[in-house]
């Protein structure tokens, strides 16, 4: 977007509430997320992690059910007024998934999945914005003789790095991303970490992970949920090392959850 | 103790050899008859099934009589009735499954889908001679027919496509969406491709049915003798079923053995359409 922005955070969450249906699944949340910083949301299974983070770029419409109030503002505008078109933010925040969900299409068909609904259809740009996702992600050495190939022929790591891949080909500025490594194994998981911290240089990220230790290697800014709420939001040092909240204490040093 | 689990195991041992014999049993009983059925109309038809056979017009006289206007006007049939049935009844799952708000109005279009795949085929008849051959004043013509089978197949393929859709994971509409695509983009791109192997081999089950139907036919008017192949939509016209049952209630015993010999016709097309089926869903299977 070009507009400039004076502050900055990438989202700024306002007293923020989410029913299913008759089941409040956030409590008031209030918090700002930096712009080009990791910032991990960690919690107990069932606490609202998800649904926070697919309520930033509005999948959370995908249930019938849910009902909101609050605001949410993405660099100082409302996502939930009618001028913001749902399909404009999803270009802007990008999604990664827990389990890895490459379409059954060729390496090449993913990556160009995201630039070819938008309307671009020149071979040559194509080619060029597929290499640089895939450098971009880490995995272009592995798979550049095979980009024919079908997604589902790759391991598990594989496919998790071309699904963000596909996600940095539609260039977005912020990059969500629901337990990314929860299906990987420790080799694959290192380096999907690795290349999320590379990330951060140009994009900001959110990451849901049950994994502390991770959260504590990659974020900057770490927040803590329970039960819907928004325990604490701090420096991920200052959370880890010295909690201020006795909650997240009792959670960090393994005492619930 | 011991010995009564043993026994008990005995037992359960025995039951399963039991049913094991009782579904062979089974087996063997439906494909007996489909042997001796295969092996009479064989045995009966193979004799009459020449190439006169395959390029004449139906005639008084056996040796002149031949199948050519009732293949040619099958074929023709299901050129309209495959597209007209296959575009509606997709678009209508489509509708019902991606679109339509889940509330009681689409529970009963739902469940009344369903009903319909279960009505017999006189009845599409009846409602094709009532709003195609009187209401459109289309008369006993091949679009007429064409378009009664269309309602016939129809519901057939809307709940095969239906399943299709329904189907195609949750995570790849989320990929999709989540990369800021319409939810149409979403449709076309990354479900319908996906379910196109459940889609066709539906449909060709479904227009495999068709192609064998002749009550429905006789309602909305296919002639039983006709010395001519269809020039346009509003030409008079003839299928396969209906040249055999023409032929099977002659009276001369031999016109028997000429029927069959249209059966076999009838089968050998059957068969190509569902090793098409079975083509399509081995080479477009989906491995997710
Ligand atoms: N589709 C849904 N319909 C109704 N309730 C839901 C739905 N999805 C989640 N919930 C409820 O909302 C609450 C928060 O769920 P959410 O998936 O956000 O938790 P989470 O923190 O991501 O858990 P986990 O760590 O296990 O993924 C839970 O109580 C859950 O039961
Ligand atoms: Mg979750």
């Amino acid at each position: 977007m070009t507009t400039i922005i004076n502050n900055n955070a990438a989202f700024s969450i306002e007293d923020f509430n989410l029913w299913y249906g008759n089941d409040q699944a956030i409590h008031q949340i209030n918090m700002k997320i930096p712009r080009n910083e990791i910032t991990a949301v960690i919690g107990p299974s069932g606490c609202g992690k998800s649904t926070l983070l697919k309520t930033l770029n509005r999948m959370i419409e995908t249930i019938p059910s849910v009902n909101t109030s609050g605001s949410i503002k993405y660099n100082d505008k409302d996502i939930f007024s009618k001028k913001m078109l749902v399909e404009e933010l999803r270009t802007h925040v990008g999604m990664v998934f827990q389990k890895p969900n490459p379409f059954p299409k060729s390496i090449y068909e993913n990556v160009a999945y995201g630039p070819k609904i938008h309307g671009i259809k020149k071979k040559k740009v194509l080619d060029e914005i597929v290499e640089k996702s895939l450098r971009g992600a880490a995995i272009w050495d592995e798979v550049k003789d095979r980009l024919n190939q079908n997604a589902y022929g790759l391991s598990g790591g594989q496919q998790q790095r071309i699904c963000i891949a596909r996600c940095l080909a539609i260039e977005p500025d912020v990059i969500l991303m629901d337990e990314p490594t929860s299906a990987l194994d420790p080799i694959s998981t290192l380096k999907v970490e690795e290349l999320i911290k590379e990330l951060k240089k140009d994009y900001t990220i959110v990451i849901v992970t049950h994994n502390m230790q991770q959260a504590a290697r990659i974020s900057d800014k770490t927040a803590f949920m329970l039960n819907g709420e928004l325990v604490e939001f701090t420096d991920t040092d200052q959370l880890f090392s010295n909690p201020k909240d006795k909650r997240t204490e009792d959670y960090i040093t393994g005492r619930f959850g | 103790m011991h010995t009564n689990n043993t026994s008990k195991l005995k037992n359960r041992v025995i039951l399963n050899k039991l049913f094991k014999l009782l579904f062979i049993f089974a087996t063997s009983i439906a494909l007996l008859f489909l042997g001796v059925l295969i092996y009479r109309i064989l045995s009966q038809g193979l004799d009459y099934l020449t190439i006169d056979f395959l390029k004449n017009y139906p005639a008084p006289y056996i040796e002149e009589a031949g199948i050519f206007a009732g293949l040619m006007g099958s074929l023709f049939m299901i050129a309209i009735t495959a597209p007209v049935a296959i575009i509606l009844g997709v678009s209508t799952a489509i509708y019902l499954e991606e679109y339509a708000k889940q509330n009681k109005f689409t529970r009963f279009i739902q469940v009344n889908v369903q009903n319909l795949a279960g009505v017999p085929s006189i009845v599409f008849g009846l409602l094709g001679l009532t709003f195609f051959v009187y209401m459109l004043e289309l008369g006993y013509t091949l679009i007429a027919g064409a378009l009664t089978m269309s309602l016939l197949v129809l519901p057939v393929i809307v709940v095969a496509a239906q399943e299709a859709i329904r189907s195609v994971p949750k995570e790849l509409r989320d990929a999709s969406i989540g990369m800021g695509a319409t939810k149409w983009q979403t449709i076309w791109r990354i479900v319908l491709p996906a379910s196109i192997p459940g889609i066709l081999t539906g449909s060709i089950l479904a227009l495999s049915r068709a192609i064998g139907e002749t009550a429905p036919l006789i309602i909305v008017g296919a002639a039983a003798a006709i010395y001519t192949i269809p020039d346009s939509i509003f030409s008079k016209y003839t299928v396969m079923p209906m040249q055999i049952w023409s032929w099977t209630s002659r009276p001369q015993e031999e016109w028997q053995y000429v029927a069959a010999a249209g059966i076999i016709v009838l089968l050998i097309i059957l068969l190509c359409m569902n090793a098409i089926a079975v083509w399509i869903r081995n080479k477009f299977q989906n491995r997710y």
